[in-house]
């Protein structure tokens, strides 16, 4: 392997990295608040790509515009999720929301098959976007550049909110005990609320980011990336967005790493995230950067 | 005494179904029995130990595998080993049915007591995870399996073993099973641990082996379930066994009730029914004020919509954790006499 091929790996790593943390923050923000996985993330972040690409196509908007619109769209569609599918069962067993939280899954993936249609769609990549460069040997499209460094900015961004506002303050409190912040006057529902807001916004973001990456869109597209990075936030510490950055990024570079340096196993690429996940919760249940929690008797 | 009629009425109905219904029908009809299997299945880990596992598909995966690689004869492996020739060993195996689809049984409860053995130490969320996480693996593996599975190309032309007498008589044995299994010590453990682990602890349950047991149990019969399945649609591949398949049965047990053996036999009959009824959904459909096309998906759009509507609005399912008994019955109908009786 030449040094010059070994870096197109490290871009590549990532960027999907980039791509997976990204997704990995919403999941964990809303574990952190409602104790939910929300199996619908990844419908969300296929639904934010689809936007992006009927904005682009059908009302020829500027990509950058189909971007923003997208992304308001999605993040108003995750609040009304979370509105119609797990508020009313809040204060019902876990089981229950869980259930209601993979039929909201099936119902977005079966939507999306009938008003989207079943079969994938190639997306037009802006020419900003899909230029070569060259640094020496090592060649790259720019949106490998661009993904992480759109993705620290918006980390920056979120992590400013989530320690420095008030609304972050009220989001930590929440996540710390429902009860007790809800006695000391936050609106619990507003919290919930935007924190599904700022999931889905990440979500649609991370998912036209996708969609430039891997130009090809179908309605099951979030299943996979869905599942891994519900895995990545479970194995940096689900709960703490630091962890869930930490896990999705180790995760971009496994897969892509191992794929790079043993092609023979390339085929079981997918059960990578799995065998990693069932490892991290065997070895350290909390999480590679969770709080070890003491057990209520 | 009335449950002996209504058995063998509903045997007088299987043997008019197997010589009086249409192809498409009688498939339908022997699809409830095997949903029935997979349902009760599913339903003893997540109604009656509490475990939530999502799975199920994996075990299914292996169980279909195995009983179709025992059942095949060798002409017929050579015809679908076309693009790698299969493990010798497997070559020449060929044993009648009712063998084989134990032993796919046992098969998957010796993977699942394997995969429970780590993994039952998590609790909820985590488990349900890590059981969707052991399913795919399983998925991927089998995928890549090329000399063993056949890979991606699947199995084609299975015995058609699965006929009408031996699924219903499996679901029926399955029923008896989880009723007795219910009703012995086992049974209340599970039930126990479900309701509090520590209290269960406490009154000297040993918690973690009554999570293995049923899981094991469970894997046992997704894995003839499996094989059933397999040996009624006659072809099998990798991609039959996903998530989507684990939603199926989850649909059944939740609609069923989480934790009664009679909702989940008589949901698996009702949801099965209906699948295939509302295919018209997906067809092209003349509604008086206006035409659809093909609407591809518009089913799997009802079905989980009644999902959520019925976790939503009514946690417990069709008949809660209850059992179906003739008073209950009796109880529906004088209920509705008297209501009729207030009318007038």
């Amino acid at each position: 392997m030449t040094l010059s091929l070994l870096f197109q790996h490290i871009v590549n790593a990532l960027s999907l990295g980039s791509l997976y943390a990204l997704i990995a923050i919403g999941y964990t923000m809303v574990y952190g608040i409602l104790r939910l996985i929300n199996f619908a993330h990844g419908d969300v972040f296929m639904l934010g790509a689809y936007v992006a690409f009927y904005g682009i196509t059908l009302v020829s908007l500027p990509w950058w515009a189909a971007l923003l619109v997208s992304i308001v769209f999605t993040a108003l569609f995750g609040i009304g999720l979370e509105r119609v599918a797990y508020k009313p069962l809040r204060d019902s067993p876990r089981i229950s929301i869980m259930i209601s939280a993979i039929g909201a899954s099936f119902l977005l993936e079966s939507l999306a098959v009938l008003i989207f249609g079943g079969r994938p769609k190639g997306v037009p990549v802006p020419d900003v976007l899909s230029k070569v460069i060259h640094f020496g040997s090592v060649s790259m499209i720019t949106i490998s550049l661009i993904i992480p460094l759109f993705t620290f900015a918006l980390l920056g961004v979120l992590v400013w909110i989530v320690n420095k506002t008030k609304t972050g303050m009220a989001m930590r409190a929440v996540s710390t005990d429902i009860e007790a912040a809800r006695l000391m006057a936050v609106d619990v529902n507003k919290v919930v609320s935007f924190t599904f807001g700022i999931g889905s916004l990440l979500a649609a973001f991370g998912g036209i980011m996708w969609s430039f990456k891997y130009p090809q869109l179908n309605p099951l597209m979030g299943v996979m990336p869905g599942l891994k990075c519900f895995i990545a936030a479970v194995i940096g510490g689900i709960g703490s967005i630091g962890g869930a950055v930490m896990g999705g990024f180790l995760l971009g570079i496994i897969e892509i790493m191992i794929v790079a340096f043993l092609p023979t196993l390339s085929g079981y690429r997918d059960a990578f995230a799995f065998i990693l996940l069932i490892v991290v919760l065997l070895v350290k249940p909390t999480g590679l950067l969770g709080k070890r929690q003491a057990e209520k008797v | 005494m009335l449950t002996i009629i209504a058995l063998a009425a509903f045997a007088a109905l299987a043997i008019i179904a197997n010589s009086f219904f249409d192809a498409f029908t009688l498939r339908v009809f022997n699809l409830c029995a095997i949903y029935i299997v997979l349902a009760l299945s599913l339903n003893l880990l997540n109604g009656f130990t509490g475990l939530f596992s999502l799975g199920h598909a994996g075990f299914m995966a292996v169980g279909a595998y195995v009983c179709a690689l025992l059942t095949m004869t060798p002409e017929l492996k050579d015809m679908n080993y076309f693009l790698t020739p299969i493990v010798p060993w497997l070559h020449n195996i060929t044993i009648p049915f009712l063998p084989a689809i134990l032993i796919a049984g046992l098969v998957s409860a010796f993977v699942g007591f394997l995969i429970g053995a780590p993994v039952l130490r998590l609790r909820d969320d985590y488990l349900a995870i890590a059981t969707l996480g052991f399913g795919e693996i399983i998925r991927v593996l089998i995928t890549n399996a090329q000399a063993i599975t056949n890979g991606a190309q699947g199995l084609k032309g299975l015995p058609r073993y699965s006929t009408t007498f031996s699924v219903w008589i499996t679901a029926g044995l399955v029923t008896l099973f989880m009723v007795l299994l219910m009703r012995s010590s086992y049974g209340r453990a599970m039930k126990a641990v479900r309701d509090d682990e520590l209290a269960a602890e406490a009154m000297g349950i040993n918690v973690f082996r009554v999570k293995v047991t049923s899981f094991t149990v469970s894997s046992f019969l997704a894995g003839v379930g499996g094989a059933l399945l397999g040996h009624m649609i006659t072809t099998i591949d990798p991609k039959m066994f996903t998530f989507m398949l684990t939603f199926n049965i989850l649909l059944i047990v939740v609609l069923g009730g989480i934790g009664s053996i009679s909702g989940s036999v008589i949901s698996a009959i009702v949801v099965t029914i209906l699948m295939e009824a509302l295919r018209f959904l997906d067809e092209p459909m003349n509604l008086i004020f206006f035409k659809t096309e093909g609407l591809p998906g518009l089913r799997m759009v009802v079905f989980s919509i009644l999902l959520m509507v019925m976790v939503i609005y009514r946690q417990r399912g069709l008949m809660g954790n209850k059992e179906f008994s003739w008073d209950m019955l009796q109880g529906l109908f004088v209920k509705k006499g008297r209501k009729g009786g207030d009318d007038v």
